[in-house]
C-alpha cells in the first residue's frame, strides 16, 4: 500500500516537474496553483470551441459569471453541508489604521496576521454551476422546455496535491438542465453518449465509470454510498499520472430535485424542478492530451488536430 | 429493544418526511415519503444517539434507511438484541 502510494507521488511529482520543465505550467511554489503557457490556453481554448460546437444545436442559455458566488447564494446552496473542506471564503482587511500598523507590524516580524482578517461577501466558486440555480430560480416557475445553461468558470477547491491534474484553482465548462425528471434525464444520457464521442475523437484512452463526490467526514461516506446505489453521479476517465487511478476529466452528475427544492425552482405543473449537469474539466482535460500526445501540439496526430484546429 | 414505534416517534418529530410517520407501515419507502440523502444523514445521526450505537462502514448505506422496518433490524442488531414487533 505505502509503495504505491508513493510511486502515484513519483509519477504526478514527474509529472508536473515535466510540464513545468517544458514550460506549459508556471510554477507559484503553492501546490495545486499554476499559471498557464500560451500554447497550454491555446489547448484548453480549442477544446472549450470543441465543446461549444457538440452543444451547438441544443441553444443553451450562455451565461458567464466570476469566479465567485455572492455569500448568501453560497450560504444557501449547503455546499458547507457535504464539502466544508473544500470551500474557500475570501477574507478582507476591514480594520482601522491602528489595525493597519499592527497588520503591518505582524507581517513583517513573521507572526500570524491572517487572523484579523474578516470575511466579505464574496466566496470561491466551488463548481461552475452555483450560480444559475438562484439565477433561474428568481425568474419564476420554468417554461413547458425547462431551461438550459451554458457556464464556464474557474473554480476553487481546497485541496493542494502534488498532482497536477487536482489544481486548487481550475476552469470547468459545465451545461446544466433544468426541468422535469424526463427532461433531465434525457439530456444526461445524451451527454453519456455524446461525451465519450467528443472524447474518443481526440485519441485518448478513457472509460466511464460510475463515481461519487468527495464528502466530507461520517456522513460524507453515507452520502457517497447513497451517490453510488443510485446512479447519480458519472465520470470519464482518463489514465494521466495513473493507469490504475486514472483521472476523472468530465463529469455527468443527475441532482435529482436537490437544487430544485433548495432554490425552489418548479416546472409548469407546480411540481419541483429537478436538475442534471455535464462538466468538463478544462485543465484535466489538456493534461491527458500532453500526456497522451506529447508536449508538442504540432506532433500532435492528425485526426487530434483537425478535430480540435480544424 | 427497539420496537418499530420507537422509530415511528423519532421520523414523526423530526420533520424529515413529508408525510406523516404515524401512517407508515413497517415496509413503506421512507424515501418515497420525503427522505432526502442529507435527511437520511440526520436519521442515521438520530439514531446512534438515540441508541448510543454507531453504524459500521458497511451499514452507511441507503437501503439500510429504507423503511421503519430495515431501521429497526439494523439498530437491534447493533444492540445485540432481538427486535420487538
Amino acid at each position: 500500500m505505502q509503495a504505491s502510494h508513493t510511486a502515484t507521488d513519483d509519477a504526478q511529482a514527474g509529472f508536473r516537474n515535466a510540464l513545468v520543465a517544458a514550460g506549459l505550467l508556471i510554477p507559484t511554489g503553492v501546490d495545486g496553483l499554476y499559471g498557464r503557457s500560451g500554447v497550454f490556453e491555446e489547448v484548453v481554448e480549442r477544446f472549450n470551441d470543441l465543446i461549444t460546437s457538440w452543444g451547438r444545436d441544443d441553444g443553451a442559455e450562455v451565461m458567464r459569471f466570476p469566479p465567485a458566488l455572492a455569500r448568501h447564494h453560497f450560504e444557501r446552496s449547503e455546499y458547507l453541508k457535504s464539502f466544508p473542506q473544500l470551500a474557500g471564503t475570501v477574507h478582507s482587511f476591514k480594520g482601522d489604521e491602528r489595525a493597519h500598523q499592527t497588520l503591518l507590524r505582524r507581517l513583517e516580524e513573521g507572526e500570524e496576521w491572517t487572523d484579523g482578517q474578516m470575511a466579505t461577501n464574496v466566496v470561491m466558486t466551488p463548481a461552475a454551476c452555483y450560480p444559475i440555480y438562484p439565477t433561474v430560480a428568481e425568474r419564476g416557475p420554468l417554461g413547458d422546455d425547462g431551461a438550459l445553461v451554458d457556464v464556464y468558470s474557474y473554480c476553487f477547491r481546497h485541496e493542494p496535491s502534488l498532482d497536477p491534474a487536482r489544481m486548487q484553482l481550475f476552469r470547468m465548462r459545465e451545461y446544466v438542465r433544468v426541468g422535469t425528471p424526463d427532461q433531465v434525464m434525457d439530456f444526461r444520457q445524451s451527454w453519456l453518449e455524446r461525451g465519450r464521442a467528443l472524447m474518443e475523437s481526440l485519441g485518448v484512452p478513457l472509460a466511464v465509470d460510475v463515481a461519487n463526490d468527495p464528502f466530507f467526514g461520517r456522513a460524507g461516506r453515507m452520502l457517497a454510498a447513497n451517490q453510488r446505489d443510485q446512479g447519480l453521479k458519472f465520470e470519464l476517465l482518463i489514465p494521466i499520472t495513473s493507469e490504475e487511478k486514472p483521472t476523472a476529466c468530465l463529469s455527468f452528475n443527475y441532482h435529482q430535485d436537490h437544487f430544485g427544492l433548495l432554490w425552489d425552482i418548479r416546472t409548469p405543473d407546480g411540481a419541483v424542478a429537478h436538475t442534471a449537469c455535464v462538466g468538463f474539466g478544462m485543465e484535466r482535460v489538456a493534461l491527458a492530451l500532453f500526456r497522451h500526445h506529447g508536449f508538442d501540439v504540432r506532433a500532435w496526430p492528425g485526426s487530434v488536430r483537425a478535430a480540435l484546429w480544424g | 429493544m427497539v420496537s418499530s414505534d420507537d422509530i415511528r416517534d423519532l421520523l414523526r418529530d423530526s420533520g424529515w418526511l413529508t408525510v406523516d410517520a404515524s401512517e407508515l407501515s413497517e415496509n413503506d419507502d421512507l424515501y418515497a415519503a420525503g427522505l432526502t440523502s442529507h435527511g437520511s444523514v440526520n436519521l442515521m445521526l438520530a439514531l446512534e444517539e438515540r441508541f448510543d450505537i454507531e453504524f459500521p462502514e458497511q451499514l452507511l448505506r441507503r437501503r439500510t434507511f429504507e423503511s421503519i422496518g430495515a431501521i429497526r433490524n439494523a439498530v437491534a442488531g447493533l444492540l445485540g438484541g432481538t427486535a420487538a414487533a
